[in-house]
């Protein structure tokens, strides 16, 4: 990574290459970080099986510093990065998190959940499949959506139809 | 050979009158008859078809000479021109086609459902789903599981829990998947039918009502939790749900059931009182479906005296 600075600025005045060197660096850095990025998802995850409770993401990453390195040692992540990789987990559904203070704390999710996951992408996508399910509330189109807001409107009950930031009730 | 139209105009008076039964009829009640009705009438007007085609087939010279009977009686007797039982011969096996394709089909899902069902193993038939998805199904199987994604069960008080568990173990109870199966298989047959199945479908879904509303002795805290339920996917799922409140304008109508989907009719059934039994609707309902059996055997009779009196004085 290193010696392509001077490769690259050579002939170059002392400025441009400095400029050259740092650009190089950058992107070799995000290179790396694309491809570590599968290695640490999966080391992340095993961290987290590990646990005996959830996890807030700093711990994660204490933890991390901690595990010894197969390909020798690696620079200590930034908080921001174990974040980022937490939430990419949590938005494959491979985490479940829980709000704890200003953050959260993520657990694994476990293996029935898992496979019960992955058949409703099966069962969705395949022909006919959808339709042995017994779907609780099919489609709603606008006029439908409407209509059902006057209903529960004119039911005098609550009607709590939007999904608010912190749903409903806990 | 009015008695052959019979079997072919009942279904299409079926399919009109699917929805406002569907809509009257008891649930439980509902499902039996219009899934009862839906294979009747698909199997009477199979045979109303197949007695059509065999009338043009048997003005064919070889197979007047195969069964030694005399075409130009068969002629005399039998007014139906041969286009329409060519047509017949066409829509009977458009038909079968249809009947098996879908039978695989569903088949195939089917298995697919028990074969996925019986690899889950949650403590209580329920099996919680990570991810951003608003979603509840019933999973057949046996025994079938109830899938729920956790973000639902979220924003979702106890009680309303309480009745989206109950409405999916209606399904699996009842065995519902069959029920829409069938009257898949009836409408694959003969798609004049479809408005049955499609009826069959959201009676189905009355019964699963009704039952949480028995349940949880609420049937309004049904109501509610199906509407929650049904505008957080919805909204979940494309904003526009949302925006068009605001765009209804001045003449946004009083609330119209006419044309509206299955969800809205759910929710304002379990606003009203519960659903009494109907007997004479139903017994109307039965006595109709068998005037089509009844006028399909009597034409097979009919054909089967042609035949008779076509093949004639042996001697001859």
């Amino acid at each position: 990574m290193g010696e392509e600075g001077p490769f690259l600025a050579s002939g170059s005045p002392p400025g441009a290459e400095q400029q050259a060197a740092g650009a190089s660096e950058r992107q070799a850095a995000g290179a790396s970080e694309r491809r570590a990025a599968g290695a640490l998802e999966a080391e992340i995850l095993a961290i987290l099986r590990e646990a005996d409770g959830p996890l807030s993401p700093g711990e994660v990453r204490q933890r991390l510093a901690l595990r010894p390195q197969p390909g020798g040692p690696r620079g200590e992540l930034s908080y921001s990065t174990v974040v980022t990789i937490v939430s990419r987990l949590h938005a494959k559904g491979l985490l479940a998190r829980q709000r704890a203070g200003r953050g959260f704390t993520y657990t694994p999710v476990d293996e029935a959940s898992l496979a019960a996951s992955r058949m409703s992408q099966v069962l969705g996508s395949e022909h006919d499949h959808d339709a042995v399910l017994s779907r609780f509330v099919s489609g709603l189109s606008s006029r439908d959506a409407r209509l059902l807001r006057e209903l529960l409107a004119g039911d005098g009950g609550p009607a709590g139809g939007d999904p608010g930031p912190a749903g409903e009730q806990g | 050979m009015w008695l052959l139209l019979l079997p072919l105009v009942i279904p299409a008076l079926a399919g009109a009158a699917a929805r406002p039964l569907a809509a009257r009829l008891e649930p439980r009640h509902a499902t039996w008859l219009l899934t009862t009705a839906a294979v009747a009438l698909a199997a009477c007007s199979m045979a109303a078809l197949a007695l059509l085609a065999a009338y043009a087939a048997a003005r064919l010279p070889f197979l007047a000479a195969a069964g030694d009977y005399s075409t130009a009686v068969m002629r005399r007797g039998d007014p139906i021109p041969a286009a329409a039982g060519v047509a017949a011969a066409l829509a009977l096996t458009g038909g079968a086609v249809a009947v098996a394709v879908m039978f695989r089909n569903r088949a195939r899902a089917l298995a697919e459902s028990y074969r996925r069902a019986a690899g889950l193993h949650p403590e209580d038939g329920i099996v919680v789903v990570p991810g951003p998805a608003i979603e509840a199904y019933a999973l057949p199987g046996l025994p079938g599981r109830i899938v729920v994604s956790g973000r639902l069960l979220d924003c979702l008080d106890d009680r309303r829990r309480a009745a989206l568990i109950a409405h999916e173990q209606a399904h699996l109870a009842s065995r519902h998947h069959l029920f829409s199966a069938v009257a898949r298989l009836a409408a694959a047959a003969n798609p004049l039918l479809i408005p049955v199945a499609r009826a069959v479908d959201y009676t189905v879904e009355r019964w699963a009502d009704e039952h949480a509303a028995a349940v949880t002795s609420d049937r309004r805290l049904v109501a509610q939790t199906i509407g929650q339920v049904a505008l957080l996917a919805g909204t979940g799922r494309r904003r526009v749900a949302g925006m068009a409140l605001g765009v209804t304008g001045p003449r946004a109508p009083r609330v119209s059931l006419a044309w509206a989907g299955p969800v809205p009719r759910r929710v304002a059934a379990l606003l009203t009182a519960p659903p009494r039994r109907q007997t004479i609707l139903l017994a109307a309902c039965t006595v109709i479906v068998l005037i089509a059996g009844v006028a399909a055997l009597l034409a097979a009779r009919d054909l089967h005296a042609l035949l008779e009196l076509a093949q004639g004085p042996r001697s001859q």
